[in-house]
C-alpha cells in the first residue's frame, strides 16, 4: 500500500515540475518560489554532502579517534578557518595563505595532468598514418582527423593576426570547430529532450496516473 | 609580508608537486600526498565559505526588505531544512548526530534528507534543465537564420547526430543499398563523431592544455597575482 507520504511526496514533485514549467508562460511568483527552495536545498544538499564524504573521513573523525597521532591535521583545519576571515574585511587577508596554498597545488598538478593527457597523449594519438585504414572511409576520417587537429590548433594561435594565406588554415580550422559545436549542440538537445520526457512522463504517470 | 609569503607559499607547494613527478620517492611523494588531502579539508572550508556567504546575502535581503524578500526567505528556510535534516539523521548510508533515524524513516519511506532530494531537489534540478529543451530550439532558430558557412556547418551536424543516435534514423535511410551504407544516417553520426568532431576535440584539449601550462607556470613563478585580490 503506498503510505500518505509517498503520495504527499509525488505532490510535492508535481507542484515543483508544474512551477518550473510555468516560466514557459512568463516569470511568474511560483517560478521564484522554486527557483529559491532549489538554490537553497542545492547549498544544503552540496554542504551535507561535504561534511560526510570529505570533512568528516578526512578530518574529524582521524581527529577524534586518534588525536596526537592527526595533530599535523590541525594545520589544515587552521588554514581552512583562515578562509573563513575572508568574510570580515579587517581579517581578509589572511585567507590569502591557504589560497595560495590551494592555488599552488592544483598549478602543479594541473600543469603536469594537462601535460601528460591534453598535449602529449592527443599530440602522439594524432600522429597516425593515415592510409593504414582498412577501407576509403578511414583513410578520409584519419586525413580529417589529422588536417582537423593541425588547423584546430593553427586557429587558437593568438601571438600573431592571422591574414592573407595564413588565415586559410585558420578557417578551415573554425570548419572543424563548428561541426565539433554541432555534435555538441545535437548531445545536449537530445540530453534536454530527454530531461522533458522524464518530467512529462512523471506527470502523466506517477502523478495523475493517465499512462502506464 | 601580506603578499610576499602568500606568493611564496604558492611557489614552494608547485615547486614541490612538480619536483615529485620526476623524484617518485621520500620524501616528495609523502609531501605531494599530504598537500593533496589538506587540499580537500581546505577547500570543503571554501565551499563552506560559500555557502555562508550565500546565507549572508539572502539574510541582508530578507532584513532590509528588497524586493523578492519572501523567496529568499523560502529559499533560507529550504537551505536550513535539508542541512538539519542531513545533520541529525545523514544521508543514504552514511548515520547522522541522531543515528539513521529508523522511526521518522519508515514514516517518511526514506531518510528525510533523501525524502526532500528525491521529492523536492531531483524534480526541481531535472525540471530546470529540460527547460533548456524550450530555449535551445528557439537559440537554433537563431543560429539558423544567420545562414554564414559555420552556422549551416553547426546545424546541418546537429541535425545528423541527433536524427542518426535516435530509431528515426535507422527508419529514414535503412532502406539504402549496401554500396551506400555511408549515407545510412547512423552510420554518418558515427563518423562525424569519430572524425571530424574527435580532432576538433582534439585541437581544443591540446590548446587548453597549453594554456593551463602556461597559465601553470605563472601562478607558480609568481607573475599571475589576480587570486591575491587587489588590495596591499
Amino acid at each position: 500500500m503506498i503510505s500518505f507520504m509517498n503520495v504527499f511526496g509525488i505532490w510535492i514533485a508535481a507542484f515543483f515540475t508544474i512551477s518550473i514549467f510555468s516560466f514557459l508562460y512568463k516569470d511568474n511568483p511560483f517560478y521564484k518560489l522554486s527557483e529559491q527552495i532549489f538554490v537553497g536545498l542545492s547549498a544544503a544538499y552540496w554542504l551535507v554532502y561535504i561534511i560526510y564524504s570529505i570533512m568528516m573521513p578526512n578530518l574529524f573523525t582521524k581527529l577524534i579517534e586518534d588525536f596526537s597521532g592527526n595533530a599535523i591535521l590541525l594545520i589544515p583545519a587552521g588554514l581552512g578557518l583562515m578562509m573563513l576571515m575572508r568574510l570580515h574585511p579587517k581579517t581578509q587577508w589572511l585567507s590569502r595563505y591557504p589560497i595560495s596554498i590551494m592555488i599552488g597545488t592544483t598549478a602543479g598538478i594541473s600543469m603536469l595532468r594537462y601535460m601528460k593527457s591534453d598535449i602529449l597523449e592527443q599530440v602522439t594519438a594524432t600522429m597516425i598514418n593515415p592510409f593504414s585504414a582498412p577501407d576509403a572511409a578511414g583513410v578520409v576520417g584519419n586525413l580529417l582527423l589529422i588536417i582537423g587537429t593541425v588547423t584546430g590548433v593553427y586557429f587558437f594561435y593568438f601571438s600573431k593576426k592571422q591574414e592573407g594565406i595564413f588565415q586559410i588554415p585558420s578557417k578551415i580550422g573554425i570548419w572543424f570547430l563548428m561541426v565539433s559545436f554541432g555534435a555538441t549542440f545535437g548531445y545536449t538537445v537530445m540530453a534536454r529532450v530527454s530531461l522533458l520526457i522524464g518530467r512529462l512522463e512523471f506527470l502523466l504517470r506517477d502523478w495523475l496516473h493517465i499512462i502506464t | 609580508m601580506k603578499r610576499s609569503l602568500p606568493l611564496i607559499l604558492a611557489f614552494l607547494v608547485g615547486f614541490v608537486v612538480i619536483l615529485s613527478e620526476f623524484i617518485p620517492h621520500r620524501p616528495f611523494n609523502q609531501i605531494v600526498s599530504t598537500l593533496e588531502q589538506w587540499f580537500m579539508i581546505i577547500s570543503g572550508f571554501a565551499i563552506l565559505l560559500g555557502q555562508i556567504s550565500l546565507i549572508r546575502m539572502n539574510t541582508h535581503k530578507i532584513v532590509n526588505k528588497l524586493p523578492d524578500w519572501q523567496y529568499y526567505l523560502a529559499g533560507l528556510i529550504s537551505f536550513a531544512l535539508m542541512l538539519i535534516f542531513g545533520i541529525l539523521w545523514g544521508m543514504q548510508e552514511t548515520p547522522g548526530l541522531l543515528g539513521s533515524g529508523e522511526g521518522i524513516s519508515s514514516w517518511l519511506g526514506a531518510k528525510p534528507f533523501d525524502y526532500l532530494f528525491t521529492n523536492a531537489y531531483m524534480p526541481l534540478s531535472a525540471t530546470l534543465f529540460s527547460l533548456l529543451a524550450f530555449f535551445i530550439a528557439s537559440a537554433a532558430y537563431r543560429a539558423f537564420i544567420i545562414r554564414g558557412l559555420e552556422s549551416n556547418l553547426l546545424m546541418i551536424t546537429a541535425v545528423i547526430v541527433i536524427i542518426g543516435r535516435t530509431s528515426i534514423g535507422t527508419m529514414l535511410t535503412g532502406w539504402l543499398p549496401e554500396s551506400m551504407q555511408f549515407w545510412h544516417f547512423p552510420i554518418l553520426a558515427d563518423f562525424i563523431m569519430e572524425y571530424p568532431n574527435s580532432a576538433a576535440q582534439r585541437a581544443i584539449l591540446i590548446s587548453a592544455g597549453l594554456g593551463i601550462v602556461g597559465s601553470s607556470l605563472r601562478i607558480i613563478l609568481g607573475i599571475e597575482r589576480s587570486y591575491l585580490g587587489g588590495e596591499k
